[in-house]
């Protein structure tokens, strides 16, 4: 299948953009610029005009394709229903097949990251150790204390300040492949996909997605090996190895064997669910990739379907813990699922949820974006974290490991750190703890564990 | 031309290049696409006065535009048009809450100017569909109507002052903060719905009321357009005015649900939403008249929004019909036709009749209350046949309007759209008269040539 060009999309699709204009007070970039051209209606009339043959493919429209945040915002404000997710991959994957923007630094690290890294996950997961090796044996601190980090060129001094922390044990040493619930009832199964950032520095939170399904009457069938879901590549233009991953995947895992597919990435989940899409036209994996995407669950959508058991509220009025709920812009414009999370949130015993302002805007992280686009990403960062802030919450609960990780920085840079950011899973699964802590424990004292972490048998 | 634009504004705020230009070949007019030679950005008063003597000078013309919502095509260039992109000045100059007015310039976003008017407890009633993301020059030059017209008119019922730069740089103010004031003509109602013809408006003083303190919406369903309208014309004779009253017909319901989901009633053959406001026991009197006047006329089911949120989740999702019909044929083309109220029941037939006639897809929907109603095509500008039919529906669709004491356009401003049809409605003497006016005003013929005469 050859990657996919404006010029034989399907017209209707640019022609769905009647540029009214009712996009433009959601998107993030002509917020900041007030250039039509940083507009969503303004972008489909570049990529209208090259279809129509009026415009060539200049390295200016490429940079404007990269410029977008890609958070899907506009998808949500947008009445006449625009498939803008659609316009901006194949605009993307157009660009890089034509290799408008290309040099050589720029293949190597598309090809190092894209190519190898994220399509070899036992590779990716040695490269996560050794990165962990360079943090814990306190390399990490030497090199930035000595400055060594300022003989690094400039692109990548500036990324290795953003280099996450990266957690000694991955999914698969706290996950089994299979667990069942504790009263050995099981009322549905479900498969977890474990991501690869997440796995590599939030396993925690998949570790806490399995239990709050176990708590749930789920039996959790988690893989320790997956592969990388594609939207990385998707999202950037490699439409090909978006596909050989889309395909590895459904070779691995078999959607008919299970009641959902949970994840529980925002990211991830928005390009996971459009594998039917995606290989609508691949007549060996049609069939399964259209029950793929039928079975696919946010893990937020999928408890408040099914009915998740809210833990007990507790008797005493101890102090209410105010928590503020970010939205993945994947989650929210890409699965639009919003309302599932906060009513988790909800649930959770002496939990206040804080509405913050601007609360569906991105953060900035945008995948890679933070990369690509620094300047533009920080200025994001630091309205974000203004916004959370005023909202006086103590926890920022966000349920993608990009948006966490630049929120993270966010509030470390602008105040020394004093929120702390969870993903709603991981407060539920703390609730659920403390409930049998509480329970377990005749004098009732809670114990009150950050992370509920435990490989069952 | 583009070095002396460089020295007024600062080279950041001048666009050349064909990628930043294809974005303002458009409004939010179907079908016009016009490709401008240059858009510039001013940051003041002064910098506009500047760009009108050199553009003036080198006999460029200029189209003054704010965010490019507008429905008649006014902020399209013309061909070889320096576009004079207004965002930048967005500036709120005062609120005086003594004198209940408020100065902005003119790229203010017209949802801030109510919101920040909100803020201290004032009204600023006009709301067009597009008030998001308008600008408050642009409502004021296109003179927008909204929601709130039946009971609270238009922009130029809100505009009691105004700043002006002229074709030759002059810059003028007109009108001011007093209530009464008859010194001289009033030229400030001539540059409102002067869509950048005669001036570029960079300051505007508003008027502002006191905020209402109560409202109610409801919603009724009809299983029959005739019965909406029966009941649209029985509210008013019970001598009740809401501050909305807006109607929409099956299709437009459904294509709003499919976007907002709001749970309105995909099966009625037409729905009104109706708001009142005012004192909370007035609200609450004439809620419960217009309940009963509906059910009455033949409502099938009148549902009450139980709370603010839910009144401005039934008004936002109203506000998106336009663009939520979008979602059925490639090309939406929105009409504005407006008739006296009376008239309304047999405008709102004959829209039906065209259609079929024309073997058209017409959807539509509007502002029952004050008579202005926007017959929607939903068709395809690529479909050359096609397009003639609208054409020559669209003409019958006026020519009726006017037969009926209406005209062909409510809101939405003649621009290039209407021009068409504007002599027709005018007659040759008052025709012959704005032209004068324009000629007076601007003689070269470079304030956006081109829109609103043929």
């Amino acid at each position: 299948m050859s990657a996919p060009k404006l010029r034989s999309l399907d017209y209707s699709v640019l022609q769905q953009c009647m540029h009214c204009g009712m996009c433009l007070p959601s998107c993030p970039t002509y917020a900041a610029t007030g250039r039509e051209r940083h507009s969503p209606r303004g972008r489909i009339a570049l990529m209208r005009s090259m279809a129509d043959g009026e415009l060539k493919l200049t390295p200016t429209f490429a940079e404007e394709m990269s410029y977008c945040l890609g958070c899907l915002a506009c998808t949500s404000a947008c009445p006449a229903g625009v498939d803008y997710g659609t316009l901006l991959e194949t605009a993307r994957a157009e660009v890089e097949t034509e290799r408008v923007l290309t040099t050589s630094r720029r293949d190597f690290l598309r090809w190092l990251t894209m190519r190898v890294l994220f399509t070899r996950p036992r590779l990716l997961r040695f490269a996560g150790r050794l990165l962990w090796l360079y943090q814990v044996t306190g390399l990490q601190r030497a090199a930035r204390k000595l400055r060594l980090t300022r003989l690094l060129p400039r692109w990548l001094r500036e990324s290795e300040s953003l280099t996450p922390t990266i957690r000694r044990k991955f999914s698969n040493a706290l996950i089994a492949p299979v667990e069942r619930p504790r009263d050995g009832v099981v009322r549905r199964r479900v498969l977890v996909l474990t991501g690869c950032m997440q796995d590599l520095m939030f396993s925690e939170i998949n570790r806490a997605t399995v239990d709050v399904l176990l708590e749930n009457g789920c039996e959790v069938h988690t893989p320790p090996v997956q592969f990388c879901c594609g939207s990385l590549h998707a999202h950037n233009g490699d439409h090909e190895t978006a596909l050989f991953l889309a395909r590895r995947q459904l070779d691995e895992i078999d959607p008919f064997a299970f009641d959902a597919i949970i994840s529980n990435a925002g990211g991830c989940g928005s390009h996971l669910r459009h594998y039917g899409k995606l290989l609508a036209d691949d007549e060996h994996y049609a069939a399964r990739a259209t029950e793929w995407s039928r079975k696919l669950r946010d893990i937020h959508e999928w408890l408040v379907e099914i009915g998740f058991r809210p833990p007990p509220r507790g008797s005493e009025k101890s102090d209410t813990m105010r928590v503020t709920y970010h939205e993945s812009c994947h989650l929210c414009h890409g699965q639009k699922v919003s309302r599932q999370p906060r009513e988790i949130l909800r649930a959770l015993p002496r939990v206040e949820l804080m509405e913050c302002v601007e609360a569906n805007w991105c953060c900035g992280s945008a995948g890679i974006y933070n990369l690509t686009q620094p300047a533009t990403a920080s200025w994001l960062q630091r309205r974000k974290v203004g916004h959370l802030r005023a909202t006086g919450a103590m926890v920022v609960a966000t349920a993608n490991p990009g948006c966490h990780l630049q929120i993270e920085n966010g509030i470390a840079q602008e105040c020394g750190g004093a929120m702390r950011i969870a993903h709603p899973v991981v407060l539920l699964a703390e609730a659920y703890h403390d409930e049998r802590a509480s329970t377990m424990d005749a004098g009732g004292k809670q114990h009150p564990t950050r992370f509920p972490i435990t490989l069952q048998e | 031309m583009i070095e002396r634009l460089k020295a007024i504004v600062g080279a950041e705020h001048v666009l050349t290049q064909q990628e930043d230009l294809i974005p303002y070949a458009f409004d939010g007019t179907a079908a016009l696409k016009q490709m401008p030679a240059a858009v510039v950005f001013p940051g003041n008063t002064t910098e506009v006065a500047a760009i009108l003597k050199l553009a003036r000078e080198r006999r460029v013309p200029v189209v003054a535009r704010g965010s490019g919502t507008g429905l008649s095509g006014g902020s399209v260039p013309v061909p070889d048009a320096l576009v004079l992109g207004l965002g930048r000045m967005s500036r709120i100059i005062e609120i005086d809450t003594k004198n209940l007015t408020l100065r902005a310039e003119a790229g203010v976003v017209t949802q801030t100017i109510f919101d920040e008017a909100d803020r201290v407890g004032l009204f600023y009633p006009p709301d067009p569909g597009s008030m998001k993301i308008s600008t408050i020059g642009g409502n004021v030059a296109e003179n927008s109507g909204g929601l709130r017209g039946l009971k609270y008119g238009v922009t130029r019922d809100y505009v009691i002052g105004l700043e002006v730069v002229l074709a030759d740089g002059t810059v003028c103010w007109l009108g001011g903060k007093c209530v009464k004031d008859v010194a001289g003509y009033n030229l400030r109602d001539l540059f409102v719905g002067s869509e950048g013809t005669l001036g570029v408006i960079t300051q505007v003083l508003l008027k502002l009321l006191p905020k209402p303190a109560a409202r109610q919406t409801l919603l009724a369903t009809f299983d029959a357009m005739d019965a909406a309208a029966e009941t649209v014309s029985a509210i008013i004779a019970a001598k009740i005015i809401p501050c909305t009253l807006e109607f929409l017909d099956r299709r437009t319901i459904c294509c709003v649900e499919a976007f907002a989901k709001v749970g309105l009633p995909v099966s009625a053959e037409a729905l009104l939403l109706i708001e009142t406001d005012g004192h909370p026991l007035a609200v609450a009197e004439e809620a419960a008249q217009i309940e009963t006047l509906c059910r009455k006329h033949g409502a099938t089911n009148v549902r009450r929004a139980a709370d603010a949120a839910e009144a401005q989740q039934l008004a936002t999702a109203r506000r998106s019909a336009f663009s939520a019909l979008a979602r059925l044929k490639p090309t939406t083309i929105l009409e504005d036709a407006t008739v006296p109220r009376s008239e309304l029941a047999r405008m709102v037939r004959f829209i039906a009749e065209v259609g079929q006639r024309h073997r058209l897809d017409i959807a539509t929907f509007g502002h029952f209350g004050d008579g202005n109603l926007h017959p929607t095509f939903l068709t395809n500008e690529r479909d050359a046949e096609e397009m003639h039919r609208v054409e020559a529906a669209m003409k019958e669709i006026f020519e009726e309007a006017l037969r009926l004491g209406g005209t062909i356009t409510g809101e939405h401003g003649v621009g290039l759209a209407k021009r068409a049809f504007l002599r027709g409605q005018l007659g040759e003497g008052s025709y012959a008269l704005l032209r004068t006016v324009k000629q007076a005003l601007d003689p070269d013929g470079l304030l956006n040539p081109g829109k609103i005469f043929e």
